[in-house]
């Protein structure tokens, strides 16, 4: 007897602790359909236009595709090996590495001369601290027709400065020697503003006290700003050296209003020659390649950066 | 020794002064130099030595810029995509940050990074086979192909995020007893607590789009739908305008940024160091 009533309890029991459980269950189960409701709309647009065409990328990369994009032959990694056997693509590449050594050390030293010059406590600063960062409103497509025009061989104001201070003139974009150059000097006046921006906030942020405590043991500018200003900007520094390389590596606005990619190719960097490939060339699987290679180039050099100079960074 | 002393505190400020007056001067001379470009009429353009100062402010290039080109309808469509492109990132931002802040539900982080894995993916792993989506929708030259693909932000959810986070969860507590559902709670009393940092992503964002080029122009054929970074850069290519008419356009596109840049500077700032840079 006892031993059914007993059976019979514990039945009931885990019948209740079942219930319980389902119920439970129910109720995670609302939370996360919940949850789901306020994500998707997001999440269906980078379903739709992140995560679906990238992973269309490395597909099409494979392919040999018809001149509307669809694929055609599956080739493998044909593409992979003719784009390293291809003096284009490695040119391009090389292109893409120096138009980043320009631009990236020029623009993050300016911006650190502009913010130290910019941190000083005297009336009327805050004007020349919007001076400092107004290129922040500035967009590629104007400041490239600016620049466009600051650069005309006759007509220019850049080669009537030099003709005023006796200088031999320069051809800028109209010579592969110079065209790089000068498309990255726009590149850095273009990004100056942002990059000022981002450290004075940041070197304003540093406590007084430090340089106060400083100067009481008889530290001079030059030793305080060695051993408190650099250590203490370092995350920032670190930050913008790998936020800049990326936006160096896909930098396109310059490149398309300033040279389209010449004189002969001395422009055309990567992503140009993506640009050229599938838009204007209809080689879908060829770009896409070219894309995949250099997602994968610039994902190595951000995980080398972090490897290489995160060490060296100083952390409050 | 005080008058050294004195001669230093002159001497330092005046320094720094010229300093920042110089390099002022330097950051700022391309704006200048368009700025004057733009008032001068045909004949100056085309002499050496280049002018540097305006001779006079004829308003006479500007008529041109917005009737020879048609900037106002460059400006209407780009006012368009990015007005567009704002508030559905107000929206979308708003409603994804709620969940990841005052929700609670299984893979919530899981989902989080994912959101923030789409900032880490650039344009050119992604845009061949946008561009071949929105030609097989048959949406180029439509303003859904223009604004379809940057409808969410994975930058402007943690930046909402991040501000939503510091509202107290007790008054989400008290105000789920008392039966107000959740959309309710976000409209009436997130959303107004947010203000400030929902300022800075509607300025950020329409920065973004105002500026955009790439996408745009793969995407844009028709002379109708241009946007204005387009129009103008295309002006110069195709149409050959001198450059006094093209600097006038310039300025005509700068000011609406330059005023959102002095208006919302202080907060935009706040919201760009959090990290974000244009391409």
């Amino acid at each position: 007897m006892t031993t059914i009533r007993s059976a019979e309890a514990r039945r009931g029991a885990v019948a209740s602790k079942e219930a319980w459980l389902t119920k439970a269950r129910q109720k995670e189960l609302r939370s996360l359909l919940k949850g789901l409701l306020y994500l998707s709309p997001s999440l269906l647009v980078f379903l739709l236009f992140v995560f679906y065409p990238l992973m269309r990328s490395f597909h099409l990369s494979l392919y040999a595709t018809d001149p509307i994009g669809r694929p055609a032959v599956f080739v493998g990694l044909d593409q992979y090996q003719r784009l390293f056997n291809t003096p284009n693509f490695l040119y391009s590449l090389q292109v893409s590495v120096a138009f980043v050594l320009y631009t990236v050390p020029t623009t993050i030293l300016a911006a650190l001369f502009l913010a130290v010059l910019g941190s000083a406590r005297l009336r009327g600063i805050s004007v020349f601290r919007t001076v400092f960062s107004s290129t922040i409103a500035v967009s590629g497509a104007t400041a490239s027709l600016i620049f466009l025009f600051l650069y005309h061989p006759a007509l220019g104001a850049l080669n009537y400065f030099l003709d005023v201070l006796g200088l031999p003139r320069v051809p800028w974009l109209t010579s592969p020697v110079t065209a790089l150059p000068s498309v990255a000097l726009t590149t850095v006046w273009l990004q100056l503003g942002l990059n000022t921006v981002i450290l004075l906030a940041n070197l304003l942020g540093i406590p007084e006290e430090l340089y106060e405590s400083a100067k009481i043991d008889g530290a001079g500018f030059r030793a305080m700003f060695r051993h408190i200003t650099i250590p203490m900007l370092s995350p920032t520094v670190f930050f913008l050296i790998v936020v800049d390389t990326l936006a160096a590596f896909q930098a396109f606005t310059q490149f398309n209003v300033l040279t389209d990619g010449g004189p002969v190719r001395a422009t055309t960097v990567l992503v140009y020659s993506i640009y050229q490939e599938f838009y204007f060339n209809g080689q879908y699987g060829y770009a896409s390649a070219q894309a995949v290679t250099l997602l994968g180039i610039m994902l190595v050099l951000t995980i080398l950066q972090f490897g290489l100079l995160e060490r060296r960074v100083f952390y409050r | 020794m005080k008058r050294r002393l004195d001669a230093r505190r002159v001497l330092l400020p005046a320094l720094l002064y010229s300093a920042l007056v110089a390099v002022g001067v330097l950051v700022i001379f391309p704006i200048w130099y368009a700025v004057v470009t733009s008032f001068l009429s045909d004949p100056e353009v085309a002499v050496y030595p280049p002018k540097l100062v305006p001779t006079s402010l004829n308003p006479d290039n500007y008529r041109r810029a917005l009737e020879q080109a048609p900037l106002l309808r460059y400006l209407l469509n780009s006012a368009v995509q990015s007005g567009i492109v704002t508030l559905s990132h107000l929206l979308l931002g708003s409603l994804a940050a709620y969940a990841f802040s005052f929700l609670a539900f299984r893979g919530k982080n899981l989902l989080f990074l994912i959101f923030l894995s789409t900032m880490m993916i650039p344009w050119e792993a992604t845009i061949i086979p946008n561009y071949l989506t929105v030609r097989a929708l048959r949406w180029t030259d439509t303003f859904q192909g223009l604004t379809a693909p940057y409808l969410a932000t994975a930058f402007g959810t943690f930046l909402l995020r991040q501000f939503f986070m510091t509202i107290p969860k007790d008054l989400h507590d008290a105000a789920t007893i008392d039966g107000c559902s959740d959309l309710r709670f976000l409209t009436t009393v997130v959303v107004p607590l947010a203000r400030p940092a929902l300022g800075t992503l509607a300025v950020y964002s329409f920065l973004q789009t105002y500026n955009q080029y790439l996408w745009p122009l793969l995407v844009t054929n028709h002379k109708n739908m241009r946007t204005v970074q387009i129009g103008i850069a295309l002006l110069q290519d195709e149409e050959r305008l001198a450059f006094n008419v093209i600097m006038a356009g310039v300025v005509i596109i700068l000011l609406p940024t330059f005023a959102l840049f002095i208006l919302g500077n202080r907060q935009l700032i706040r919201g760009l160091t959090a990290g974000a840079i244009k391409g």
